[in-house]
């Protein structure tokens, strides 16, 4: 009983990491950059989030959705700031800019929001469905339904419409569908727009499930996605999210079978044993380098 | 050959003037224990640059947990003074160099997995690690948890910092002017055709990445036998970003440069204290802008010589005439 109640659990936090891990997974597909201030995007949409509810008191799902815009603008301005003008700069310059937009979030949401963490008003009951001895809390619902709801409308997006099709060819050869076309720059704007604003939801929804938001938040997720949508094989979409489960889950195990201290490590043990025994991940192409 | 006999030369002569004035001004108390104190911090900081230089900048991976290998070189330099108990110097000697092995033994079981692939896993795993060390040193109890590890003999003064950074430059300018140097130079310029050349780049990565965190580990024991107490709090991402930061203000691939930086930005918040509390928020800020518009940093991948200054004092009309 014990374990499927972890299960659940897991699931539940599993399911926020893909929602992260997408907006990952996303951007290094079409930029091939790790984008380390996802995280802090992620941290801001949660304040947002804070705000919209707590302060303007406005219902949930639009307290969401504005989460979500506030964080799809966020992501757009950064990639024009900080990360254009090195697209063709060397990897290492355009990774330590990332570093330091990450830190520059952070550092931003501390002097406006100060470091002490804010309580989360709690917007979806507490209360749970009793099936036997296993509980499943709304939340837990909620967070489930939202997660796969967007998914799913990800996936409708990228394989059945114009601009997704737009994606997918960017993803594959930049300079080919620019010839075929293509606004490159548009494209890489739009990724980043939903990549961010799923990772404002997220934010939110783990804003909501440990009822409180701080300006180092948004670190541990972030990393975690990031472990997720390698693990899932790092520029594959259904990848990301099958990692994201993977991982809440294994996660949430460790933490009630061995101990909640160490659940971090497994995290990063997990990460160097994919990297040594399948480093393109679980849904990954092996693809071949070439000159 | 007698070019560089001469450059030999002036280097070692300015490198004992440098430490005879400091060493005079210490006796003469015109430097306090206050200022003593920033410039050990400076000089430790210089080991910690100047050998994350070696992987950031020579080979071009981006590292992202050296206070990580700090720690792990303060820890264990640490326990085994702690446990051996000699006096003096040589004892510091040995806890340094086991210091530092374990910090680079760390860099082999991380790097193994990350630098067999080419891409960014490095920033991501050793951005872990760092994390880790740092759970493990709050919860393991042989280095003293939360409240730190105390205690430690002061083995490590003015003078045993000084020329023990004096070495760890020396040696990283010899390895980076090396057959292995210019190997891992290659690496960075171009992975694909380094290989092709026939450089065997998995085994260069490794070398020039567990030699960083050698250092790394060294300069911890450095730190731990100065400071007395090691608190696993100093030893977070911010450290780790903070070395990063000097590495990319002095130039990636500029081991003088990241000297001139190290002792800059050491000076700098101790001067501005008032300034502290922006002080994360400016560094975060230069970094971005750095990249975009000086990626180079202060003097790019040059060295700053004597010779070279000279040379361009003569002839002021070269431009970049350093080589």
């Amino acid at each position: 009983m014990q374990f499927i109640q972890q299960f659940i659990n897991g699931v539940h936090v599993g399911s926020i990491y893909a929602l992260i891990a997408l907006g990952y997974t996303m951007v290094y597909g079409i930029v091939k950059l790790i984008n380390f201030a996802h995280g802090e995007i992620m941290m801001l949409g949660a304040y947002v989030g804070f705000f919209a509810i707590g302060l303007w008191g406005l219902p949930f799902p639009l307290a969401l959705l504005v989460a979500m815009v506030f964080s799809a603008l966020l992501g757009v301005v950064i990639e024009r700031i900080a990360y254009k003008p090195l697209r063709n700069a060397p990897r290492i310059s355009a990774l330590i800019t990332a570093i330091g937009m990450s830190l520059l979030l952070q550092n931003i949401a501390l002097v406006l929001f100060g470091p002490d963490p804010q309580k989360m008003p709690a917007v979806i009951s507490k209360e749970a469905i009793h099936l036997g001895s296993i509980q499943i809390s709304y939340l837990t619902i909620v967070t489930l339904v939202l997660a796969v709801g967007f998914m799913i409308l990800l996936e409708l997006f990228i394989k059945r419409t114009k601009t997704g099709k737009a994606m997918r060819a960017v993803s594959q050869d930049k300079a080919a569908s620019t010839l075929m076309g293509i606004d490159v720059n548009r494209i890489i704007s739009v990724t980043f727009a939903i990549g961010s604003a799923l990772g404002a939801l997220g934010g939110v929804l783990y804003a909501v499930a440990y009822p409180q938001v701080e300006p180092y938040m948004g670190i541990m997720p972030g990393l975690k996605a990031f472990v997720a949508a390698v693990l899932g094989g790092i520029g594959s979409i259904p990848g990301a999210m099958i990692g994201g489960f993977i991982l809440g889950i294994m996660e949430s195990l460790t933490k009630g079978y061995i101990s909640s201290q160490w659940s971090d490590a497994v995290v990063f043990g997990v990460l160097i044993l994919v990297l040594l025994i399948k480093p393109s991940g679980l849904l990954g192409k092996n693809t071949r380098e070439k000159v | 050959m007698t070019e560089k006999r001469k450059r030999l030369v002036i280097n070692i002569s300015l490198i004992l003037s440098v430490y005879v004035i400091l060493f005079v001004l210490i006796k003469l108390k015109v430097i306090n224990r206050y200022y003593e104190g920033i410039m050990i911090a400076c000089l430790i900081n210089v080991i910690l640059a100047t050998s994350l230089n070696l992987a950031t900048g020579f080979l071009g991976q981006l590292a992202l947990g050296h206070a990580g290998f700090m720690a792990v070189g303060a820890y264990t330099a640490a326990i085994v003074t702690k446990t051996i108990g000699m006096p003096g110097t040589l004892q510091l000697l040995i806890s340094l160099v086991i210091g530092g092995i374990a910090a680079g033994a760390m860099g082999v079981v991380i790097g193994i997995p990350a630098l067999r692939l080419r891409g960014d896993y490095l920033a991501i795993i050793t951005l872990g690690f760092g994390e880790i060390i740092r759970v493990m040193l709050f919860n393991l109890d042989i280095t003293g948890g939360a409240r730190g590890l105390r205690g430690i003999p002061k083995l490590a003064g003015f003078n045993v910092v000084f020329w023990v950074c004096v070495l760890v430059v020396a040696v990283l300018y010899a390895v980076t002017h090396s057959k292995q140097g210019r190997a891992i130079m290659s690496i960075r310029e171009d992975e694909i055709a380094a290989e092709a050349v026939g450089i065997p780049t998995v085994n260069y990565k490794l070398l020039g990445f567990v030699l960083a965190a050698f250092f790394a580990g060294v300069g911890g024991g450095l730190y731990a036998h100065y400071m007395t107490v090691l608190d696993p709090k100093t030893f977070n991402f911010m450290r780790s970003v903070e070395i990063l930061v000097i590495v990319v203000l002095g130039g990636m691939g500029s081991l003088t440069g990241s000297i001139i930086a190290a002792v800059g930005l050491t000076i700098l918040p101790e001067a501005l204290r008032s300034f502290s509390e922006y002080r994360l928020l400016l560094y975060s800020a230069l970094l971005i802008v750095m990249m975009i518009f000086k990626p180079g940093g202060i003097l790019g991948q040059r060295e700053f010589s004597v010779q070279g200054l000279l040379k361009r004092l003569k002839k002021p009309v070269v431009e970049g005439g350093e080589e």
